[in-house]
């Protein structure tokens, strides 16, 4: 590691290089490298081969011939930087955080710490101020923006669309007029579940639904569950939270909504980890008291769950973090651990559940749950779920809603509406808000939840 | 609770698909977990048996590898499972391959030029590769890409000629068309091939692959036959191959390259999409298996280490296709060799620096590390027997072979991954 001072901007993990470990030979490793307080990826440099699959598997370089690719944003840049006060090249910008990089590279590399220490040198060092840069803090930041559209969903949801406030919006903001804006529920999850009663109803619905299916346990200590909603079915997908309340409660599960902000996906991709911190902190805290008290977290939305598994970790330094990310489970991949989904869905029917074109996002590949959706929903009658495959959908969060990048965006997406078109289907599914987005974008489908049909077919 | 199926095989590679592949034929619940992504995609895509005897010493390529098989010591994983399940396992892998692959007419080795210029001996091969046996006395034409970096026909031309093939060999570099940047990657050109799209400028609707004939068109020459990188097309390889043939006149042959590799992909795509097909199910890129339970001599449950939380998955039998050394499958440290997940006794001397050669290409020890199996295929402890009932290996985490110098990983994972998995499913 260099001396030059890079402050304390980026991230605040710090690691030591290799475990030092004296054998009975008295063997003593050297460590060769000057000691760092901040996120040391020279092992992670180190172990690029070159070898090229994160270039190769990298949806924006296949479309984008101006784009440097992986290898470079990642380690080469890394090392470039080594080398003493290297600005951090732009076209870290053009990086869609999509992180198939991240699970192609035989090698281990850790590219999204790499893209996500890059990208927050970027843009809280090195970019210069713009109407851009000021566009994506307040995309990177939709939280807030949600929080004040639901005050007044319906007019916000007039304005939104109208197509005049669309062309003001990409004259002065360069969000792409083109991108239908999502429409806010007249009612956030947070205030139906309020008004249900809360954690107390939730109990109670639990407990009558585990006296109905075998009454031993009416009493329960572990099936509990902290629901990270996030965003997005919040403010807007109100039908997929509910979904789980209901799938959750229908199988015995209490449930708690913890106090909880952002899970800082769009902020990582926009390199604002200082906003991610901040929330973060806030997750940490709320979600760990949960887990404490015997909870675990689950989320329906993909790029939370990593978030919350991955990238925290990754980069935040905070107490009960790891305990956090250790904790944390996608709604779905859940319930395959604990309950007996295969002998609840024997012989079930989803007959009024149309039939579905399935997008597996790439934040689910890269948990290792591209698949479950489709295998679990395979012995279901009345419903067919095709999988379009491991193409990339394109939208990325927030990066298909920047003006300049529109088109990339698109064209990444051509492959997904392809294979769309081609299923026996009118219908999409998916489990991230932004991939259904553009789903919905570019074929013109209505898109599910999996939380929906397994809501359909057991409640 | 747990994650269950029949039959659960650890590793993704081809000993991991060939053994849920024969599960998932034989009817099991087969469930097939990877830790990261398949890395089937850094292969050539050639399917070896046998290239040279072990121990070879400069002795040439094995003729014939079915034959050569009752040669080799008791060790070695074809002595334990037999030629005859050499052959059911690469019957099973050609019935799924079909007409995309060749060399199933004969027991004979293939001899496959390679990107470097080198001659590989092989019994399965892509069909694009079948022009370009070096055992064919047509002239050659080899063509390189101005920008495509993993291959220079010039230097492979002179390989080949010093290795004494039968044909005479020139070679051409062509701009490709579109591509502009210096570092394009080679699924770039395989796309632009598939798609087959206009090429801007030329003011005509003129197309890529028009486009690329014609720039190779003034090198043919009295050339026959003409060698590409493998980089023609993922999806339609065939139809790319066939329209280049009628507008050279010549037959068109793909070039085996090293990672990421066009033909590896193919494979990758074709073989998972078999067990697909089969009812096997996937699970890819979720983490690595760090923890197991056991009573009573047998395996009940392994758990996935995923961002720190144990996903258990639990099956009856298990096959373990983790790979050796360089696959993860085995781990080495200043203590010793080790195999991580179950604890499998791995034979090694105990002094470090036995373990390799000082010649770069010497005869190292390492290179036979792995663990033990029986006739079953299972791993055995230090006195001889099984680690587990119901555990068996597959591919290159059993040890006694030195794939690298014989040409062999192919075949030993087709080969062992067919017979742990009928075992399995059998059992399971």
């Amino acid at each position: 590691m260099s001396d030059t001072q890079r402050g304390d901007t980026t991230t605040d993990r710090a690691e030591t290089d290799a475990d030092v470990e004296s054998d009975e030979e008295g063997y003593e490793p050297r460590d060769v490298f000057d000691s760092t307080t901040e996120m040391d990826l020279r092992a992670g440099a180190d172990n690029c081969t070159k070898v090229g699959t994160c270039d190769a598997e990298c949806p924006v370089a296949e479309v984008n011939d101006d784009f440097p690719g992986p290898q470079f944003q990642g380690p080469e840049q890394w090392r470039l930087s080594q080398k003493g006060e290297v600005e951090i090249d732009d076209s870290i910008t053009e990086c869609s955080n999509c992180l198939q990089c991240d699970s192609g590279c035989p090698s281990g590399v850790p590219f999204s710490e790499m893209h996500n220490t890059a990208r927050a040198k970027y843009v809280l060092e090195d970019q210069p101020l713009s109407i851009k840069k000021i566009r994506n803090r307040i995309l990177a930041n939709y939280r807030t923006s949600a929080w004040l559209a639901s005050k007044l969903p319906r007019t916000a949801n007039f304005f939104m669309n109208n197509g005049a406030v669309r062309w003001l919006m990409e004259k002065t903001m360069k969000i792409p007029s083109e991108r239908e804006f999502p429409e806010f529920a007249t009612q956030t999850f947070r205030e139906w579940w309020a008004e249900r009663g809360g954690e107390a109803t939730s109990k109670e619905r639990a407990r009558e639904a585990r006296a109905e299916r075998g009454g031993a346990h009416v009493q329960s200590d572990e099936k509990r569950i902290a629901y990270f909603h996030g965003c997005y079915s919040n403010y807007n997908t109100t039908e997929v939270a509910k979904a789980m309340v209901r799938v959750y409660e229908s199988l015995g599960y209490e449930i708690t909504v913890p106090k909880q902000k952002c899970s800082g996906t769009p902020m990582f991709a926009n390199g604002r980890v200082d906003d991610a911190r901040r929330h973060a902190k806030v997750n940490v805290e709320h979600l760990g008291n949960a887990i404490e008290d015997g909870y675990d977290v689950i989320c329906t939305c993909s790029s939370c769950s990593l978030a919350l598994r991955q990238e925290y970790p990754d980069l935040f330094d905070l107490e009960g973090i790891d305990e956090l990310a250790a904790h944390t489970y996608d709604a779905m991949e859940y319930l395959r651990i604990h309950e007996d989904l295969e002998a609840e869905l024997a012989g079930a029917e989803a007959e009024e559940f149309p039939d579905v074109a399935y997008h597996a996002p790439c934040h689910s590949r890269n948990q290792g749950l591209g698949r479950q959706a489709v295998e679990l929903f395979e012995d279901v009658d009345g419903v067919t779920v095709t999988d379009v495959g491991d193409s990339c959908s394109g939208i990325s969060g927030t990066y298909g809603w920047k003006e300049e990048k529109y088109e990339t965006s698109m064209e990444i997406g051509e492959e997904m509406f392809e294979h769309m078109a081609e299923a026996d289907a009118e219908h999409g599914m998916t489990e991230c808000p932004t991939c259904s987005m553009q789903m919905e974008h570019g074929t013109g489908y209505e898109i599910h939840h999996p939380m929906q049909l397994l809501d359909t077919v057991l409640t | 609770m747990a994650i269950d199926s029949d039959v659960l095989v650890i590793g993704g590679g081809i000993a991991g698909l060939s053994a849920a592949l024969s599960a998932a034929r034989t009817g099991a619940d087969v469930r097939l977990v990877s830790e990261a992504e398949t890395t089937l995609h850094h292969a050539s895509g050639l399917l070896d048996v046998l290239g040279y005897p072990p121990n070879a010493d400069g002795d040439g390529p094995v003729v014939d590898p079915f034959d050569a098989i009752g040669d080799l010591p008791d060790s070695h994983p074809y002595a334990i499972v037999g030629a005859g399940t050499v052959r059911d396992g690469l019957a099973m892998i050609d019935d799924v391959l079909g007409e995309t692959y060749h060399g199933s007419h004969t027991d004979a080795n293939a001899l496959v030029p390679t990107h470097g210029g080198t001659v590989k001996p092989t019994a399965r091969y892509p069909a694009g590769v079948t022009a370009g046996l070096a055992s064919d006395d047509r002239d050659i034409l080899l063509v390189g890409f101005e920008r495509l970096t993993g291959f220079d026909a010039g230097v492979a031309a002179d390989h080949l000629e010093a290795a004494g093939i039968p044909a005479e060999t020139s070679a051409a570099t062509v701009e490709f068309p579109i591509v502009v940047r210096d570092d394009a990657k080679v699924t770039r050109y395989a796309h632009l091939l598939d798609e087959n799209p206009t090429v801007d400028g030329a003011g005509s609707d003129r197309r890529v692959r028009a486009a690329l004939a014609d720039a190779v068109e003034p090198s043919v020459g009295e050339a026959e036959r003409i060698g590409f990188p493998a980089v023609l097309g993922v999806d339609h390889p065939a139809a790319i191959r066939d329209e280049l043939e009628d507008r050279l006149g010549a037959a068109v042959f793909e070039i085996p390259m090293g990672p990421p590799s066009v033909l590896g992909g193919r494979l990758e795509d074709r073989l998972y999409a078999a067990l697909d097909d089969a009812g096997g199910q996937i699970e890819s890129g979720g983490g690595p298996i760090v923890d197991f339970d056991a009573e009573g001599g047998m395996i009940s449950a392994v758990y996935m280490d995923r961002s720190g939380s144990q996903i258990p998955y639990a099956a009856e039998q298990y096959v373990l296709a983790t790979g050796d050394v360089a696959g993860g499958g085995i781990d080495s440290d200043r203590d010793g060799v080790t195999e991580p997940i179950f604890g499998c006794h791995v034979p090694h001397p105990d002094d470090r620096y036995e373990w390799f050669e000082g010649e770069a290409f010497g005869e190292h020890a390492f290179a036979e590390f792995g663990v033990v199996v029986d006739d079953a295929l299972r791993p055995m402890d230090e006195g001889g027997t099984p680690e587990f009932a119901n555990l068996r290996a597959a591919g290159a985490v059993i040890g006694g072979y030195d794939y690298p110098a014989e040409k062999s990983a192919s075949g030993v994972s087709i080969a062992t991954g067919y017979a742990a998995g009928r075992r399995a499913a059998r059992e399971g």
